[in-house]
Parts: C-alpha cells; sequence; structure tokens
C-alpha cells in the first residue's frame, strides 16, 4: 500500500510542497485502535481537510466510535505532476542535538544511521537532561531537543519570547516502573494513591506497615533519580501531582545502572526509574504492577512492551523530540533527518531495546511530516499533561 | 672604542633584563588574575542568590533542598557532608601517607625508592572518575558490604576512603621532600650520641621536618574537600545532616556538579545556589590554606 | 631502675626492628588499591581490547563502538592545555625564585597559587563556561577546554617548577653573578638546563591530571555523541574519560565491559606518560653530570 515511496527532491524546499512525486494512490492509514480510555478526540468526528497545493489534497478524519476505540483515517490524494524520481543523494550539513538522557540512545541509532546513509552531514547528540537541553533550545542554540516530558508553560513563553517556534514529534513511548528487591513477596500491586502518599513531600510514610496495614512494620529505603530529570519531572506531576514535588530523603541517582544496583542489594528498597532499564535487570529485581484508582474500573497492569505502548500501563509516557522549526524550514539535512526518525522509528527503538509507538503512528506520522502538516502529532500519540505547554 | 661596546652591551642587557622580567611577572600574574575572575563570576551570581535567600538562613539551615518544588537552603548538610568525607579521607592519608614518606626517606633503599616512589605518585594521577566508579561498584558491594551491614549503595565511607587514596600522595610525596632536607648532621649527631634508628626517626627527623609533614596535611585536606568527581559518583545526591557514614549524603562538590550539568535554567535561585556554595567553599579552602603557610612559617626551623 | 632501663631498651629494640615493616603498611594500602583496581578492571574489560576500539566511533552498537572522537579530543585538549600551562609555570617559576624579591608581592603571588590549587575543578569548568564559552564567545571548543585545563593544572606545574630550579645548587647561581651575568643569563644558561629535567616531570604530572578531569569538560562540552574528527581548535569535543562515563550508565552489560576495557587504555596511556617522564628525567641527569 505505502511501499515503494519515494522522497521528494530536496533541493528546494518550497518544492516539496508542490511534491514532484510518484505517488497516485490514496493512502489509508488504518485503525489506530486499542487505545486505552485516555481518548479525548470529542465524542463525533472531526474532518480537515487541507490543500497542499499543485493539485493535491490530504484528508484527514477522526472519528471516536463507543468503547474507547479511536479510528483516525487519513486520506491523501496526490496527482502526478512530473514523472521526475529524485532520490535525494547529497546532503551535507550540521545538525546540533541536546536534550534527554532517556531518549539520547533512541536518537543517537538514529544519527548513527542517518550518518552513515549521508556522510557529508554531521550530527552531535549531546544529554545535558530534557530541561538543560531545552535551555539551549528555547535560545535556538540547537536543532532538536530531546525531551522526555513535554515542553514547560515557562520553556514555551522563553522560546516564544526569541521567536522560536517548534514542531513536536513523539518518538517512542517509555514508562515508569517501581521496583522492588527479589525477597520483596508481599507487595503485589501500587495503587497512584499509595505512590502519592510514600512520595509525596513531608510524607510521614517510613515503613510498609504505614503503607497497607498487612505489609510488614519495616523501614523502606527509597531510590529514584535526582530532581534534575525528565523522569523526576514526569513522576512528580503524574503521581503527586505537581511538578517537582517529591520527599527528599530518598537515595537519588541520575544513573539508573546505581538505581538498580542499589534496590537489588536491600530487602526493603524500592525505587522508581524508567522502563527502558527494565529488560535488562529483569533478573535482578522485581516490577510491581501498578493501578490507577483515580479512573473507575482500572486494574493492576503489570508493565510490559505491550501494555506501555497502549498507554494501558498508568505510568506510560510518551519520548519526544522537538524540532526548530526555523531551521526545519531552512536545513533540508534536518527535515530528511527527522523524516528519516520517524519512519524508521519502530526498528531503531527496538534495536535499542525501547518500546515503539504502534506502527501506524510511524506511518502517519512520517506522512504527515512530508507533508509539512505536523501541528497534531502529540494528539496522535494521545496523552495528556497538564502543566505543559501549549497544544 | 671597547668602553663603548662594553657599554653598549651593558644596555643591551639591561633592557633584555627589563622587558624578560616584565613578561615572567605577567606570567605570575595570570595564576593572581585567574582567582579574580573566578571570585568576580562566584560573587556576582552569589549577590544574586543572597537577595533571595537569607545569609543567616543559608549558614545555620539544616535542610538544603533548592532543586526540589519545596525550597529550602540551609547549606549545613551538604557543608556537613564535605566536612565527614574530608575527614575519612585525611584520617586514611595523613597516617598512611606520612608512614610512606618515613619509610621511602629514612629505610628504603635506592632500588626500593625508585620503584615504590613511582607508584605512589601513579595513585594521583588515575582519573576520579574511574576512582567514583570503583568505589561504587567494586568497594562498596564486594567489600565494604560484607564486613558492614546496613551499608548503602551510595555511602560517605567509600568515598572518603576513595578521596583518602587520591591525596595519599600528597602528603608522601611533600612529607618526604620535608624529611630528605633534614640535614645529615643532625642524624648523624643523635647516632653518635648512642641512639637507635627509631629514636633519629621519630626523635630527630620527623619533629624537625614537622612544618613540611603538616604543610602537606593541610594541602592534601583542600584537596580532599575540593574533590568532585567521587564524591557525585560514590556518595550520591541526597543532602541530609547525619552523621552516620554509612548513608549517602550529597557533599557541596556534588551538588555544584549536579547543578552544573542539571536542567536549572540560568538566572534561576536554582542555578545562582551553586555560585552561592562554590563561593562558601572557596573561603573555607582560603582560609585553609592561609593557616597552612601560617604553621608553616611558624614551625619551620631554620637550619 | 636499672632492670626498668633493660624492659624499655627491649621494647625499643623490638619497635626499632618492626618498624620498617609497621611503615610499609602505608605503602602497601596504596599499592593494594591500585592493584585491586587494576585487577578489577582488567578482568571485566580485557576481553574488549582490540585496536578497533580506538578507530571506532562512538555508536549504538557496543560492538562497533569506540573511543575514537573522544581519544582525539583529549589528545588535542590536552596537548594544547600542555603548550599554554608549562611556558607559563617556567616563567612564573623564574620570577617567583629570581626575578623578584622575597618582598610582599612575591608572597602574595604564591599564597594565589596555592589558593588556586584548592579551587575544586568542577569551579574552573563552571567559570570557564561563562567566561571563556560565552564571555569571550569561543564557543564550546577544544580552545576553551585547553584553557581551563590548563590553568587548572598550572599550580601543580608551577610548584613543581620551583621546587625544580631550588635544586640548582646556590654555588653556581651566586658564581654566574659574580661573573658578572645578568639574571636573564643566569636563567637561560645556569637554572633552565639544569631544572630541566625535574619541570618536565612536573610538566608531565599536569598532562596526566589534565587528562583525568571529567569534572570542568562535562560542565564545558558536557556528555556528547560525536562521529567525526577535530580539525580545527573552535571545533567541539569530548574527552575519554567523559566518554567512559557515558558507556558506564548505559543498561546493557557490553557497554560497561566497554567502559572497562577504555579504562585500562586510560591507565595505559598515564602509566605510559610516567614512564616516559622517568626515563626523560634519567637521561637529562646524567647528561648533566
Amino acid at each position: 500500500m505505502d511501499s515503494n515511496y519515494i522522497l521528494p527532491s530536496f533541493n528546494n524546499p518550497h518544492e516539496m510542497k508542490i511534491a514532484n512525486i510518484l505517488v497516485g494512490v490514496a493512502l489509508v492509514v488504518g485503525l489506530l485502535g486499542g487505545y486505552f480510555a485516555g481518548v479525548s478526540m470529542g465524542g463525533a468526528a472531526t474532518t480537515q481537510t487541507v490543500t497542499v497545493g499543485g493539485g493535491a489534497t490530504i484528508t484527514i478524519t477522526q472519528t471516536q466510535t463507543v468503547g474507547g476505540e479511536a479510528t483516525v483515517t487519513i486520506t491523501r490524494t496526490q496527482t502526478i505532476t512530473q514523472a521526475q524520481q529524485t532520490i535525494p543523494g547529497e546532503l551535507s550539513g550540521t545538525i546540533t542535538i541536546d536534550g534527554s538522557s532517556t531518549v539520547y540512545p533512541l536518537t543517537e541509532a538514529a544519527a548513527e544511521d542517518f550518518m552513515k546513509k549521508y556522510p557529508k552531514v554531521s550530527i552531535t547528540v549531546g544529554i545535558s537532561g530534557t530541561g538543560g537541553g531545552f535551555k539551549r533550545f528555547v535560545v535556538g542554540e540547537t536543532d532538536i531537543n530531546d525531551a522526555s516530558r513535554p515542553i514547560l508553560k515557562a520553556e514555551a513563553e522563553t522560546a516564544t519570547k526569541n521567536g522560536i517556534t517548534w514542531i513536536e514529534v513523539p518518538v517512542a513511548i517509555d514508562g515508569l516502573v517501581v521496583v522492588v528487591n527479589r525477597a520483596n513477596t508481599w507487595v503485589d500491586c501500587f495503587t497512584i494513591t499509595e505512590l502519592k502518599e510514600l512520595w509525596k513531600p513531608d510524607s510521614n510514610v517510613r515503613t510498609w506497615k504505614d503503607l497497607r496495614n498487612e505489609w510488614p512494620d519495616e523501614p523502606i529505603t527509597l531510590y529514584g533519580p535526582g530532581p534534575d530529570s525528565g523522569t523526576f519531572d514526569y513522576f512528580t506531576e503524574r503521581v503527586v501531582g505537581k511538578l517537582k514535588a517529591s520527599r527528599t530523603d530518598y537515595i537519588a541517582s541520575e544513573d539508573d545502572n546505581v538505581l538498580v544496583a542499589g534496590v537489588e542489594g536491600e530487602r526493603n528498597a524500592l525505587g522508581y526509574f524508567g522502563y527502558a532499564y527494565y529488560p535488562e535487570a529483569r533478573d535482578r529485581i522485581r516490577a510491581v504492577p501498578v493501578k490507577d484508582d483515580l479512573k473507575p474500573g482500572s486494574q493492576c497492569i503489570e508493565p510490559s512492551d505491550a501494555t506501555v505502548a497502549t498507554y494501558q500501563y498508568p505510568l506510560s509516557r510518551p519520548l519526544f523530540i522537538y524540532v526548530n522549526e526555523q531551521q526545519w524550514r531552512q536545513k533540508p539535512e534536518l527535515r530528511a533527518f527527522v523524516i528519516h526518525y520517524v519512519r524508521n522509528g519502530a526498528d531503531i527503538a527496538h534495536r535499542v531495546a525501547y518500546t515503539p509507538l504502534p506502527t501506524k503512528y510511524y506511518e502517519a506520522a512520517a506522512i504527515l511530516l512530508e507533508a509539512d502538516l505536523y501541528g497534531g502529532l502529540y494528539q496522535l500519540s494521545q496523552i495528556h499533561w497538564h502543566d505543559a505547554g501549549p497544544h | 672604542m671597547i668602553a663603548e661596546t662594553v657599554a653598549r652591551s651593558i644596555r643591551r642587557r639591561r633592557q633584555q633584563n627589563k622587558i624578560f622580567t616584565f613578561l615572567f611577572m605577567s606570567s605570575a600574574m595570570v595564576a593572581t588574575v585567574t582567582l579574580v575572575i573566578i571570585y568576580a563570576t562566584l560573587i556576582y551570581e552569589s549577590i544574586g542568590f543572597f537577595q533571595h535567600v537569607n545569609v543567616f538562613e543559608f549558614l545555620t539551615g539544616v535542610k538544603w533542598t533548592p532543586l526540589f518544588e519545596e525550597k529550602n537552603f540551609g547549606v549545613l548538610p551538604i557543608f556537613n557532608a564535605t566536612l565527614i568525607t574530608s575527614a575519612i579521607a585525611i584520617a586514611l592519608a595523613a597516617p598512611a601517607g606520612l608512614a610512606s614518606a618515613i619509610f621511602l626517606s629514612e629505610y628504603a633503599s635506592m632500588n626500593v625508592r625508585s620503584v615504590v616512589k613511582p607508584v605512589i605518585e601513579t595513585l594521583a594521577g588515575i582519573p576520579t572518575v574511574v576512582y567514583g566508579y570503583f568505589a561504587l561498584y567494586f568497594l562498596t558491594p564486594e567489600f565494604l558490604r560484607q564486613i558492614i551491614p546496613g551499608l548503602g549503595i551510595h555511602n560517605a565511607l567509600a568515598t572518603g576512603l576513595m578521596i583518602g587514596v587520591l591525596i595519599l600522595p600528597i602528603v608522601a610525596s611533600i612529607s618526604d621532600d620535608a624529611l630528605l632536607a633534614v640535614p645529615a648532621d643532625l642524624r648523624f649527631g643523635a647516632y653518635a650520641l648512642g641512639a637507635r634508628k627509631i629514636d633519629v626517626v621519630m626523635r630527630i627527623a620527623v619533629p624537625a621536618a614537622l612544618s613540611g609533614i603538616a604543610a602537606s596535611i593541610i594541602l592534601a585536606f583542600a584537596r580532599a574537600m575540593g574533590e568532585t568527581m567521587i564524591a557525585a559518583i560514590a556518595g550520591g545526591f541526597r543532602p541530609v545532616l547525619t552523621s552516620d557514614v554509612r548513608q549517602a549524603m550529597e557533599t557541596m562538590t556534588a551538588y555544584i556538579a549536579q547543578v552544573a550539568t542539571g536542567d536549572a535554567p540560568h538566572g534561576t535561585v536554582e542555578y545562582q545556589s551553586l555560585f552561592a556554595v562554590g563561593l562558601f567553599l572557596l573561603i573555607i579552602t582560603a582560609l585553609l590554606n592561609f593557616v597552612g603557610l601560617r604553621v608553616v612559617k611558624r614551625w619551620a626551623i631554620k637550619y | 631502675m636499672g632492670h626498668q632501663i633493660l624492659k624499655t631498651s627491649r621494647l625499643k629494640k623490638l619497635l626499632d626492628r618492626a618498624m620498617p615493616i609497621i611503615l610499609s603498611l602505608g605503602v602497601f594500602l596504596a599499592v593494594a588499591t591500585v592493584a585491586g583496581l587494576i585487577i578489577d578492571v582488567v578482568s571485566s574489560g580485557w576481553h574488549r581490547l582490540s585496536p578497533g576500539l580506538l578507530t571506532n566511533y562512538a555508536s549504538a552498537n557496543p560492538a562497533e563502538a569506540g573511543l575514537r572522537s573522544a581519544f582525539l579530543g583529549t589528545i588535542y585538549t590536552v596537548g594544547l592545555s600542555a603548550i599554554i600551562c608549562i611556558p607559563l609555570s617556567i616563567a612564573t617559576a623564574l620570577y617567583l625564585t629570581e626575578f623578584s624579591g622575597t618582598g610582599r608581592l612575591s608572597s602574595i603571588l604564591r599564597y594565589n597559587i596555592a589558593n588556586l590549587a584548592g579551587v575544586p575543578s568542577i569551579i574552573f569548568g563552571v567559570v570557564g563556561l561563562g567566561f571563556l564559552v560565552y564571555g569571550l564567545g569561543m564557543g564550546r571548543s577544544i580552545i576553551a577546554g585547553a584553557f581551563t585545563l590548563a590553568i587548572l593544572t598550572l599550580p601543580l606545574v608551577t610548584v613543581t617548577c620551583i621546587e625544580a630550579i631550588n635544586t640548582v645548587p646556590d654555588d653556581l647561581r651566586l658564581g654566574a653573578y659574580a661573573l658578572g651575568a645578568t639574571k636573564l643569563q643566569v636563567a637561560a644558561h645556569v637554572l633552565l638546563p639544569r631544572a630541566l629535567p625535574m619541570m618536565l616531570t612536573g610538566g608531565i604530572l599536569g598532562i596526566s591530571r589534565a587528562i583525568g578531569e571529567a569534572a570542568p569538560i562535562l560542565v564545558i562540552s558536557g556528555l556528547l555523541f560525536i562521529r567525526e574528527d577535530p580539525v580545527s581548535l573552535f571545533d567541539i569535543f569530548t574527552v575519554m574519560p567523559l566518554q567512559l562515563f557515558n558507556w558506564i550508565s548505559r543498561p546493557q552489560m557490553a557497554f560497561r565491559e566497554l567502559a572497562s576495557a577504555g579504562i585500562i587504555v586510560l591507565l595505559l596511556l598515564l602509566l605510559g606518560l610516567n614512564a616516559a617522564a622517568i626515563v626523560l628525567r634519567h637521561r637529562l641527569t646524567r647528561r648533566l653530570t
């Protein structure tokens, strides 16, 4: 259906809109179904028709059916304008990327692939952390920011003040796992409320018994990421309810290996970190199923590739890259890289042992990006975040 | 004729002298200028910091949580951690370093010395990142945890011990030099009076070299306080006021590293806090150095 | 009374004999720690040693990953910092020993050098970032890193140079002056040649320190994934300790083994430098005496 898709020529960015594409077929992107009930696309169908120019039309129809299943249909009609097949040959230039250490392995793999294909393009990827990366992104120092959380209102404002606009592209899914020692046999499941009681500032929880009466009366040793990480930001926002609100007497480390080693070594340890580190540590520690008790009818869900990818697991979160819009327009190599990243997203995620978003998402997103219709990719991966910037 | 040539060459040489004196003096000034720049930067940002935070609260508060939602700015927890880790370090380095120095200067043969001295100097050359990870992944789990139950994966003991190994060469090297500088006459005089070797060493040489030895210990302590990577990797990022060395505690330098490489945007009080902590640390180190220099001057025995 | 003296004598005799053994425990501690460290690192990383480790770029695939950019970055940055630091230190040492008196200025300068030695390495990074990278507009470049490392190692090398100059016997100095030599001539013809071996040792000590310093570069350059060789002094860069730091933090065991192998490379480099220092010291000393 969508095979043999040939990228348009990148010699003149503006030509892309009038795409010399050899596709005369309408592409239908099928069911993006199975999303958990966090969908809020409105009850009725919304249709959006955009004319790209040069006789091409794109129609986006979104419908939500009863039972939580969402359907997004993207129809694209192209007319063949010229029988010119252009494959981007020479791409050169520099791309500067910085940001989250969680997203970094994905971007690193994507950059390496891309540089092998186009040796004249030079890509550097930094690991300053989500916030540290945004610090540079909002003043235009970087082309892409890797982010393990959406951009904050404050960061968005600074960007606007500096005339920077961005394209938000989800690239994979991560989750936060709550882990305990292998010898811990009593914890079967945590609810979000229990986790909040445990981790909130000035928490009075010292022993397992403080959380649930039937649990042992032994003190808990807590492990977690430091306050300077996107993982910490997400956890406090999602579980405690307020950004960076957390008790301070836990063992903090930015290095998830240390957290694993810490929890592994103490019977009464409890920690949280990104799901990406869990598969390698599976035989050393135990991940606890989590139940979102604020949502009626929810169950204790065990974190796994399947539950994380479909947002069934309550502590799932998308991983993003934020692309500088001005540079997107000006640098063909940047545009090509982002499209490459998204188109090969599933493959890249698998290679670095991360959880990919559903394949249909990557296909749809790649198509939209190529047509420069990049608003709404966030909705495509469907999650809410109340402290975030404009969507 | 000859007088003229000589006069001209003398004048040329005097000019050269002046130029080079000026050049060399400028080089020597670089250290001072750099210090001025460092202090200026720290003070400038600290002024911004202290507009938000009360100096008294900073110096006496017992909770340090600038990066969390609920901010407290008492520096005592991280200052305490710095002191504890440095104390452990010097408790290791001073005796071991002094013992090594005495061994090298008084007992070792030339052959042994030529092997052992470079080995000790190598200790100072090992990258601190390596020490940090060695402490975290080897010293604590494989070694310390077997003898001390309840030892956290990050703990002050391993941090202090590792820093101690790092600064050992400072004590050893400088004390060795100080001991070697004690004139032979003093020693021979003692032997002539019937003293045994142990008397000569402990009662003559060491006291004579005491000012150098003391200076080396003070220098080593200052270096221990300023050590960053070992404290960050093996000590962890938990600011807590405690005397339990089995726990993780964040030192001042680890905090500076955490903020400098972290998310805090420029101009915020979180970012400025790193400068305030840095200034605090620098002032204390400067005081230590000042005391050290005075001690050396006073106790130095002139031969 | 006589019995007491005899008793003390015996204890003292024992201590006297045991002293070297007791003292060598101090040395033993140091050696044992280094040995333990090396054994641990070598056992976990030696099977990952290969030429590829130095010629490959960083990669998402552990089998293909290597230290190339980091190695070159270290060489350029530390090399440039040595070029800046060593002449500066020699000049400073000469000034403090020959060209100035024991006056106020001199002791203030010495005190400041001691203070500079006590500044935590991360502060150099932070000030370097503000002053060199942004203030002077050097960017996160090799030259900014080199200047920062040069200032960081300045006290160490300067003190060694001062010690080196002080080992030259006074008679030689004073004799030269008596023959009418200027300060400059004394410095160039009498002091420098004789002090050179030890000064070189100081320089190499400084280089060893700079190679291992991760903290300032972490602030200036950050953790970076680079797949190209640095070409100019204004290029961005990364250094070996930081690349190792990066690898150690990955979840895959393979990367942590790679980090151990990288540590072996780093330690070999440092060992080589130290050995070169010793050899140079011997060669030059022998030639002069």
